[in-house]
């Protein structure tokens, strides 16, 4: 994991703060836009980061309150935000049923095995994380990955070690 | 205008960009403009061509020839056949006749399509195309001829009722939110289509989102609001740009904003994504997520329409609610009333899964039988085995068995037979699924998506799950039913949310159904269905095993041995039961006991 930690250091955490507020807004309504912003470009929120939005978006003057710890619980309560690091590329398998009767099974056995990953884990490199993601509503092309914002369709077992090998 | 001699519209449904449409379009535009064709030949991104099951698809125009599985290595070759040569390559042709969407595709036998009138029939990036097909003509006669009383009134008269599920009636639903006290107040669109398998409005955001954007602004106008949220899942990365794309269109000429068609009416939208949460469907869940919160349900009343983002008032309806106002204000309530049940009127779109022909995206009048659906919509059971059940309403829905194929699909008729209309999600099953592993698979999901907020729902879907794991593995005990029966009772009766009370609901309808089934895993060990791992064992059969060895070789755990040419024999012992060897038996020779 000293990978991602050392990635996290070198990243001006005040700088994505405060582009993710430019982009979305700092009231309380853009909260989860933003922190989505900031778990995209770090991979996960860190408490710095968390410290940090609070820091930018508190301001009673505007009425808009926010202390750290409700941030906490957002994002300890949302899927996609992740308080500890996940992998340079997040691997998510869809569970649903129309996947699951469709080969889904064998694909995420051939997706543990070829990254030697269990659901959740990252892998000691710091480049893999795997997590399975609810429905993404492409059903008829069952069974269905996604690998950070690629979807791959109709995915054999065979295939995953083709598809994993394109990023590095 | 530019003229070109010829158009290639590309599919880019998520289906064909899972399958490589982005790098396939990327080369078409650099081959074309290397091969100095980029002024003669215009590339159109499109969407739903065909079935998409084939991969990335596209359709050139004025020949109209249909190409399927072109990848961007296919690129050079094509581009130098076709539109260098003028030869039509029939490796990648599929037939002009045969384009079948096994998604949606033209209107299947029964079908009425009006909340799906526009999917795939116009280009959902370009506004043009919706006004064309009266797209905003009916925002028009909202803002020209009628009070905000009169919209409530003709879709109070329409018979709407909001297509999320609990099917409260629309009209009234506006009412009692223009009559509550308080301003600013606000409209917002559900878009957190969160069932398992039901994809209805993702097809509506993605193909016609003007339709849902019209809705809104109409009901903006009905209630006294002049601002709308559409919160739609961040799973659906497609429909999230689509809509603002529409959004930003609709600005641009006026119909969105300041002084809309240059009325004193202001109204905008705003998309509000999700971070992944089920709850968040629960429309006091989404409020509280829109208002950056953890999305956790709160007791009604106060109801949204009294206290809802803000704490002001709010309208909250689904986006298949918002898709039919345009069309109900443009043809009328009678209109709209002609189709359904006397107390469900209009059509409901269905996502179709499951042991059945045709799968996918339908849309029925209300009132119409669930055989009919089945048997001539979806076109039957696979492979003509026997229909078992069919589970309707997604994880808060039941299953329901052959006796209730007459009733007809309207609010009242599924409630009372123990389903619900929910979303539209319609699970169709065969004889070879088993109920009680169905229901372990309902209380999995549902139990994982409880957000924690509430004992009952919390500690309760786990109890449950825990009971129908036990009883799958073969570990049930007497008794067991009674103790189901009675939590079930607790969960549904002291939850504080919908998901919460209606999560025991596949539990509860298949005790009720297909009770039989649950003591035959409990008190005989058995699963009728042959399908719970722990219950089941397989063997091969003296007779017809020909010794070709495929089970052998397919099996991963190597349980099989056997000579070339002589009887095999499975080990129990070392057998995980996943039923390859069955499947890739030639000779039916595995069989399960």
């Amino acid at each position: 994991m000293d990978v991602t930690k050392n990635r996290i250091e070198d990243r001006n955490i005040p700088e994505i703060v405060k582009a993710a507020i430019e982009k979305h807004g700092n009231g309380r309504d853009a909260l989860i836009p933003v922190l989505s912003e900031i778990n995209a470009a770090l991979g996960y929120i860190p408490a710095q980061a968390i410290a940090e939005v609070r820091r930018q978006v508190h301001d009673p003057s505007r009425q808009v309150y926010v202390n750290e710890s409700q941030l906490y619980s957002m994002v300890s309560f949302y899927q996609m935000l992740s308080t500890k690091p996940r992998g340079r590329h997040v691997v998510k398998f869809c569970e649903s049923a129309p996947c699951h009767v469709v080969g889904g099974r064998q694909v995420w056995q051939a997706l543990e095995d070829e990254l030697k990953l269990k659901n959740g884990e990252t892998s000691a490199d710091g480049k893999w994380s795997l997590v399975t993601t609810s429905c993404l509503g492409i059903c008829s092309v069952g069974p269905v990955i996604l690998i950070d914002e690629d979807v791959y369709g109709n995915v054999t077992p065979k295939e995953v070690s083709e598809i994993l090998a394109k990023y590095d | 205008m530019a003229f070109f001699r010829s158009h290639v519209l590309v599919c880019v449904d998520p289906e064909c960009l899972a399958k490589g449409a982005h790098a396939m379009l990327d080369a078409l535009q650099d081959e074309l403009v290397s091969q100095g064709l980029i002024d003669e030949i215009q590339v159109l991104e499109t969407s739903r061509i065909g079935s998409c099951a084939d991969g990335p698809e596209m359709m050139v125009y004025p020949e109209g020839i249909h190409y399927v599985g072109v990848t961007e290595d296919d690129i050079p070759y094509l581009v130098e056949e076709h539109f260098l040569k003028g030869r039509v390559v029939p490796k990648f042709q599929k037939s002009i006749v045969a384009v079948v969407d096994e998604e949606l595709g033209p209107a299947k036998p029964k079908e009425v399509r009006v909340v799906l009138r526009n999917c795939g029939q116009i280009d959902p990036e370009n506004i043009e195309d919706y006004i064309a097909e009266d797209g905003y003509a009916a925002l028009a006669k909202v803002l020209g001829d009628m009070q905000p009383e009169q919209v409530i009134d003709e879709v109070t008269r329409s018979g709407l009722r909001g297509r999320g599920g609990a099917g409260f009636s629309t009209g009234k639903k506006w009412q009692f939110c223009r009559n509550s006290a308080g301003t600013p107040k606000y409209i917002i669109c559900n878009a957190d289509e969160g069932d398992p398998g039901a994809f209805m409005n993702r097809r509506v955001l993605e193909g016609d989102p003007h339709s849902v954007l019209e809705g809104m602004i109409i009901a903006g106008y009905a209630i006294g609001a002049n601002w709308g949220y559409v919160y739609c899942r961040a799973e659906y990365p497609l429909a999230v740009r689509t809509l603002n794309l529409a959004i930003r269109q609709a600005r641009d000429l006026g119909l969105l904003g300041e002084n809309i068609m240059g009325t004193n009416y202001s109204f905008d939208i705003e998309v509000r994504q999700g971070a992944g949460a089920f709850v968040c469907g629960e429309e006091t869940a989404l409020i509280a997520s829109i208002e950056g919160k953890r999305g956790e349900p709160r007791p009604r009343p106060p109801f949204p329409a009294v206290q809802g983002v803000w704490g002001k008032p709010t309208n909250n309806n689904n986006v298949e609610t918002y898709a039919n106002i345009p069309q109900i204000i443009l043809k009328g309530a009678d209109w709209f009333a002609s189709m359904g049940t006397e107390k469900s009127k209009g059509t409901k779109t269905f996502a179709i899964g499951g042991d059945v022909n045709h799968t996918g995206l339908i849309e029925v009048p209300l009132g119409i039988t669930l055989r009919e659906v089945i048997y001539d919509v979806a076109g039957g059971i696979k492979d003509n085995k026997p229909f078992k059940a069919v589970q309707i309403g997604g994880p808060m829905g039941g299953c329901l068995p052959e006796k209730y194929l007459d009733e007809k699909i309207d609010y009242e008729s599924l409630n009372a037979a123990g389903a619900m209309m929910g979303s539209g999600g319609m699970i169709i099953m065969d004889d070879e699924t088993c109920m009680v592993d169905i229901a372990r698979f309902f209380m999995d999901f549902t139990q994982d998506e409880s957000c924690g907020k509430c004992t009952p729902c919390r500690v309760g879907t786990r109890r449950i799950l825990e009971m129908l794991q036990r009883i799958c593995d073969g570990e049930g005990e007497p008794g067991d039913i009674e103790k189901l029966e009675e939590l079930c009772q607790q969960v549904q009766q002291n939850s504080l949310c919908g998901l919460g009370q209606g999560a025991p609901n596949p539990v509860v309808s298949t005790l009720k159904q297909f009770r039989s089934e649950y003591e035959a895993h409990i008190y005989e060990k058995r699963c009728p269905a042959k399908v719970c791992r722990k219950l089941i064992h397989y063997s091969i059969l003296e007779g017809p095993c020909t010794g070709c060895t495929v089970c052998a070789r397919n099996c991963p755990v190597n349980a099989i041995s056997g000579e070339r040419r002589h009887l095999h024999v499975i080990d129990p012992d070392i057998c995980i039961r996943c039923g390859i060897c069955k499947q890739v038996c030639n000779f039916n020779a595995v069989a399960v006991s």
